[in-house]
């Protein structure tokens, strides 16, 4: 008999898996006819488009989380600056937060907008060097909110990978929202044809967020992508005034050093709170560019060194 | 199993929403600190934790892994304490493997909510918070769509965090406010400048003043701003009670201000 409603969602084995439609879970679902029809399992074609438009970008580097708010907008825009300070390098930076698109601000880019042309959709660019494409280029509005279900999300991420016109890149870095859900998949499913250097993962020091980190940690594994290493942002907050440290964000359980060394990933450093670092952001500045010999510059420009 | 879905919210006085649309401002901290102070204010409350990848609640008050089960009404929530004055539903609860990454697609989300949200036996309860992860998508359409089946919805409190990227999002979360006809409870700005413990000095770590502008601009209520404190930090972390162990502290009076104001512009309303 049909199981009850709540675990029949939870063992759902997928429209595309091999079981769609004929597992236990299925019966008492109103997709079993249709996913067991094979309707749901053809592979997108779009994944091979992508596939071939991109085998000429030589390292894409995602960049994750789990958790909110730990810094992962911040240090796309400054990997992408750093990566492109070498001006024989072509970067590009993708962000795919559909619902909270940061990017555009914190490149400087806002109220920049895409044009279309003959060979696709034109990124914004910073520099010659340095592209960006962001949702928030589509919207007129500050205000404007994108309140779209999994599926409208997923379609403007194949379209970021398969229209924009990127031309040769060096690098292509994606800044991803918090959670393991459909930009998550998606953008590991649409590149899935393609060599993905693999992902770099931040945290904050505490296990409220190193909780959702190893979640992410396991969809990397889960969907087999390489983890290049953690970055644990906002480690202590140094006073200007008296120059004692204080644990703002306190590493409980031992931060990501503990975590890092418990699951064999490299800790690729340690990043200060720095007052300058959010003033740069909003101002769209390049935080490294403005306040080089602060101690979390330099920690920035070790990470992107070692990488 | 039948619920009896009418049943469920109808001793819910109240029901607010904790949005923000940008993540890692507090809004799973606010949360629960205003939970514990309308508490200490002796009113029966419930939190519905809706946030599916990243649930924080359960730690924050040191709820393990608990064994939920169904009653006639629904879902037995997990209760704080034997006087059951605060009651918790994570829907963390109802997966086997809380540890086990949620890997599912919007459909899945939808579904899951929807057959969570609306099938709680709160019970008699003053206020039921209701926190979401960040985003204006499918987990915050889904329990906006199944709360107004069963109740209504008092409205929303939008936690911000005082720099330009947050604010950035959150005028969006306001549109989606506006466009779904939520009511805007109100903004509270979090981590809202350091004061040293060491030498007093107080930084402005995320910038200064987003939540205020904002509220102006968007032509909401300010219902105050929050410090960053290393204290409730660490209360949060360790899932403690912060209200009963810091009640001296400057964050212990903007939270409880906030409580009160919330609490007036929902008995007025």
């Amino acid at each position: 008999h049909a199981l009850a409603p709540h675990l029949r969602i939870i063992h759902c084995p997928g429209t595309t898996s091999e079981q769609a439609g004929k597992s236990s879970s299925c019966a008492g679902c109103p997709n079993q006819k249709i996913c067991a029809s094979g309707a749901t399992k053809a592979p997108d074609p779009a994944i091979a488009e992508i596939g071939e438009k991109l085998s000429t970008v030589k390292h894409k580097i995602l960049v994750l989380s789990g958790k909110g708010g730990v810094g992962k907008s911040t240090f796309s825009a400054h990997l992408a600056h750093t990566l492109a300070s070498d001006s024989t390098k072509e970067v590009a930076l993708l962000d795919v937060d559909i619902c909270g698109p940061s990017i555009p601000r914190i490149m400087g880019l806002e109220g920049e907008q895409v044009h279309q042309s003959g060979s696709g959709w034109s990124p914004v660019y910073v520099d010659d060097n340095l592209a960006v494409m962001s949702i928030g280029f589509l919207l007129s509005s500050p205000d404007d909110a994108v309140i779209w279900r999994g599926p409208k999300k997923n379609g403007m991420i194949k379209q970021f990978l398969r229209d924009v016109d990127w031309g040769d890149l060096d690098y292509l870095i994606v800044d991803t929202p918090p959670g393991t859900s459909d930009e998550h998949l998606s953008i590991v499913q649409y590149l899935s044809s393609t060599h993905v250097d693999g992902a770099v993962i931040i945290t904050t020091p505490q296990e409220v967020s190193l909780q959702d980190v190893r979640k992410e940690i396991r969809f990397c594994q889960k969907v087999k992508l390489p983890i290049i290493g953690v970055v644990e942002n906002m480690s202590g907050f140094v006073c200007p005034s008296c120059k004692n440290t204080s644990q703002i964000f306190p590493p409980t359980s031992g931060g990501a050093e503990r975590m890092c060394a418990d699951l064999d990933l490299p800790l690729l450093g340690k990043v200060p709170l720095d007052p300058r670092i959010a003033r740069s952001c909003d101002e769209g500045k390049s935080f490294i560019n403005e306040v080089p010999d602060s101690p979390a510059a330099k920690v920035y420009q070790s990470i992107v060194q070692s990488e | 199993m039948e619920a009896n879905n009418d049943g469920s919210m109808s001793q819910v006085r109240h029901v607010v929403l904790v949005l923000s649309g940008k993540g890692g401002v507090g809004k799973s901290t606010i949360t629960t600190e205003l939970a514990l102070a309308l508490r200490h204010a002796g009113k029966k409350i419930g939190i519905l934790d809706v946030d599916l990848c990243g649930p924080s609640i359960p730690r924050m008050l040191s709820i393990g892994r608990p064994d939920v089960h169904q009653c006639d009404s629904g879902w037995v929530p997990v209760y704080t304490d034997a006087a059951k004055t605060l009651a918790l539903m994570s829907i963390g609860f109802l997966l086997e493997d809380p540890d086990e990454a949620v890997v599912w697609r919007g459909p899945k989300k939808t579904a899951m909510i929807g057959q969570f949200v609306s099938d709680v036996a709160w019970g008699e309860l003053d206020v039921l918070l209701v926190d979401t992860p960040p985003g204006t998508s499918d987990e915050h359409l889904a329990v906006l769509e199944n709360l107004k089946k069963h109740s209504r919805v008092d409205g929303a409190i939008l936690v911000t965090t005082p720099q330009a990227v947050s604010t950035g999002d959150v005028r969006r979360e306001i549109t989606f406010c506006k466009k779904t006809g939520i009511r805007i409870l109100g903004i509270v700005e979090n981590m809202s400048g350091f004061v040293c413990p060491h030498c007093s000095e107080c930084s402005n770590i995320f910038s200064k003043g987003g939540g205020e502008e904002l509220a102006k601009l968007t032509g909401s209520i300010f219902l105050g701003a929050v410090p960053l404190d290393p204290l409730l930090s660490t209360s949060i972390e360790e899932g403690k009670d912060f209200i009963q162990s810091f009640p001296d502290s400057a964050t212990f009076s903007a939270i409880s201000s906030i409580s009160q104001t919330l609490l007036e512009s929902l008995q007025t309303a």
